[in-house]
C-alpha cells in the first residue's frame, strides 16, 4: 500500500484485520494503548489473534476488553503480571491463553528487526536464563549471545498525538513507547490520533514516524487512564 | 542496627556519581531517587522512554501520557527526552547507562541475578525490562533485604530461583551490610549492626574483608 488513508471511524480503520492475524498491539499500561481501535476490533469481531504488546491488559478496557472478549490465542509480551491483569490472570489459569514472555528489550529489538529487513540478530539479553533455552548461542569478540529472530506483524495498531493528511505521526510524552517500531514492523499499520493536520504543519525535522510506514489513520476523542493502585 | 528501607536507599545514593546516567528499577529501588540531591545531576532513564524523569506527579501535574516504568504518573525535570522503546534498550545494551539499581529475590556469589520468577506454581512470569538492564548497565547494584522472610540467606553460593543475567551484579546493599562481587570472590565493604563474623556464620558463601 502506498499513501496513507484517512478513515472516518475506527470500524472502517480496523476492517484490515483477519482471524488468525498476529496483531502488535501498542502501549505500555495504558500510556500509548489505542482503545478505540481495539474496541472496534471487539465490534469487527476477527478472533484467533496473536497479540504482541509489552503488557496483557490493564483493568478491563484496552486489550483486557479484548482479552476477556475471547479473540487472543497467543500473546507475546514482557510483562503480563501487573496489579491489574485480572482478565489475563484468569485466562492463563484456566489454560484458555498461550502465553509467550519475551524480555522487553528483545520484544523492542525483534519488531525493529523486522521492520528493517534483519533476518536475526545476536543479543546478550537472556544468556544463561530459562528465556534463552534451545536458543542457539555464540561467543563473539569473548561475550556470549543468543540469536532472537524478529516479530512481524499483519496489522499494528497504535496510537499517536497528531498525524498529518500524509501520515507523518508525532507522539507525547512516554506514549510514544512501542508505537514507533510497530509502525515499521507490520504489513498495515493502523494508527488512531487526537487530531490530523494538514501536510506541512509538522515540522519535517520533528517527525518521529515518516508516513511511510502509515497506511491507516483515523481520528478519536483522546481517553486516559492511569494504572490504579501502580507502585 | 540493620538500615531500614529508607536509610538503604540513602547508602546507594551515596555510591551514584554526580552527572550519573542512571536507571532505578521499579519497588523499593525507586526510592533511591529520593536521596539524590538535584545539585548532584544524575539524570534517571525510564525504560519506557524518557531521559531526564523528575520526581512522582501529584494533583495537577498527573499526565496519564507521563508515567514511569511501574506505569506510576511521573514529571519531566528541564533537559528531558523522549525516545521508542528500541532506542531506550539500545541505551541500556549499548552500555551507556552507568548505573542500574535493582531489587532481587537471589545472589549468588559470583554476580548472578535472580529477580523475575520464583518458579512457584501458579506463578505467572514476568520479566518487563530486568533481563535488558542486568547485562546493559556499565554497574549492576542490587538492593534487597540480605534475608528472606523465612529467615534464609538471599545472597548465595548459587542461585536456586530462574536466572536473569550471569555474573551481572556488581554491589550488593543490604540492611546488613554492603558487598562488592569481585573476581576473586565477595568483599563486605561496609557493616550494620552486625561482624563480618556473625555474617560468615549465616551466609554459605566466603567472605573477604574490605570494610573501610
Amino acid at each position: 500500500m502506498s499513501r496513507a488513508q484517512i478513515f472516518a471511524s475506527p470500524d472502517e480503520a480496523v476492517s484490515v484485520v483477519k482471524n488468525g492475524d498476529t496483531v502488535l498491539v501498542g502501549g505500555f499500561g495504558f500510556a500509548g494503548m489505542p482503545f478505540d481501535l481495539i474496541d472496534a476490533l471487539i465490534r469487527h469481531g476477527a478472533g484467533d489473534l496473536t497479540i504482541v504488546s509489552n503488557n496483557a491488559g490493564n483493568g478491563d478496557v484496552g486489550l483486557a476488553a479484548l482479552l476477556k472478549a475471547g479473540r487472543v490465542r497467543k500473546i507475546l509480551c514482557s510483562f503480563p503480571r501487573q496489579v491489574d491483569s485480572y482478565v489475563f490472570d484468569d485466562l492463563y489459569r484456566r489454560g484458555e491463553i498461550e502465553l509467550e514472555v519475551v524480555p522487553q528489550g528483545n520484544l523492542a529489538e525483534r519488531m525493529r528487526a523486522a521492520g528493517a529487513g534483519i533476518g536475526a540478530f545476536y543479543c546478550p539479553t537472556g544468556v544463561g536464563t530459562p528465556l534463552a533455552e534451545g536458543k542457539e548461542t555464540r561467543t563473539i569478540d569473548g561475550r556470549d549471545y543468543v540469536l532472537e529472530y524478529p516479530i512481524k506483524g499483519d496489522v499494528a495498531l497504535i496510537s499517536a498525538h497528531t498525524a498529518d493528511t500524509m501520515g507523518n505521526l508525532v507522539y507525547r510524552k512516554t506514549a510514544r513507547n512501542f508505537g514507533p517500531v510497530m509502525a515499521t514492523a507490520a504489513t498495515t499499520t493502523v494508527v488512531q490520533v487526537s487530531s490530523i493536520v494538514e501536510a506541512g504543519r509538522i515540522d519535517p525535522e520533528v517527525v518521529v514516524t515518516p508516513s511511510i510506514y502509515v497506511d491507516r489513520v483515523v481520528q478519536v476523542e483522546p481517553r486516559h487512564y492511569t494504572v490504579q493502585g501502580a507502585r | 542496627m540493620p538500615l531500614d528501607p529508607d536509610q538503604l536507599a540513602a547508602r546507594v545514593a551515596q555510591d551514584i556519581e554526580p552527572g550519573s546516567f542512571v536507571n532505578l528499577g521499579i519497588g523499593q529501588p525507586t526510592k533511591v531517587a529520593d536521596h539524590l540531591p538535584a545539585e548532584i545531576g544524575v539524570v534517571l532513564h525510564t525504560e519506557n522512554g524518557m531521559l531526564g524523569m523528575g520526581p512522582a506527579a501529584v494533583g495537577d501535574e498527573v499526565d496519564p501520557e507521563l508515567t514511569n516504568a511501574g506505569k506510576v504518573p511521573v514529571t519531566e525535570l528541564p533537559g528531558a527526552a523522549y525516545f521508542h522503546h528500541a532506542d531506550s534498550f539500545a541505551m541500556m545494551r549499548g552500555g551507556h547507562l552507568d548505573v542500574c539499581v535493582l531489587g532481587a529475590f537471589q545472589v549468588s556469589a559470583s554476580g548472578d541475578l535472580a529477580n523475575w520468577d520464583t518458579g512457584a506454581p501458579g506463578s505467572i512470569p514476568a520479566v518487563g525490562g530486568a533481563m535488558d538492564l542486568a547485562i546493559g548497565a556499565k554497574r549492576v547494584y542490587v538492593m534487597m533485604t540480605l534475608f528472606a522472610r523465612n529467615g534464609g540467606p538471599k545472597l548465595v553460593p548459587a542461585c536456586t530461583y530462574p536466572l536473569t543475567g550471569v555474573g551481572c551484579v556488581s554491589r550488593v546493599y543490604t540492611d546488613h551490610a554492603v558487598f562488592e562481587i569481585a573476581p576473586d570472590g565477595v568483599r563486605v565493604l561496609e557493616v550494620f549492626g552486625t561482624s563480618v563474623e556473625e555474617l560468615r556464620t549465616r551466609l554459605a558463601v566466603p567472605l573477604a574483608v574490605d570494610v573501610r
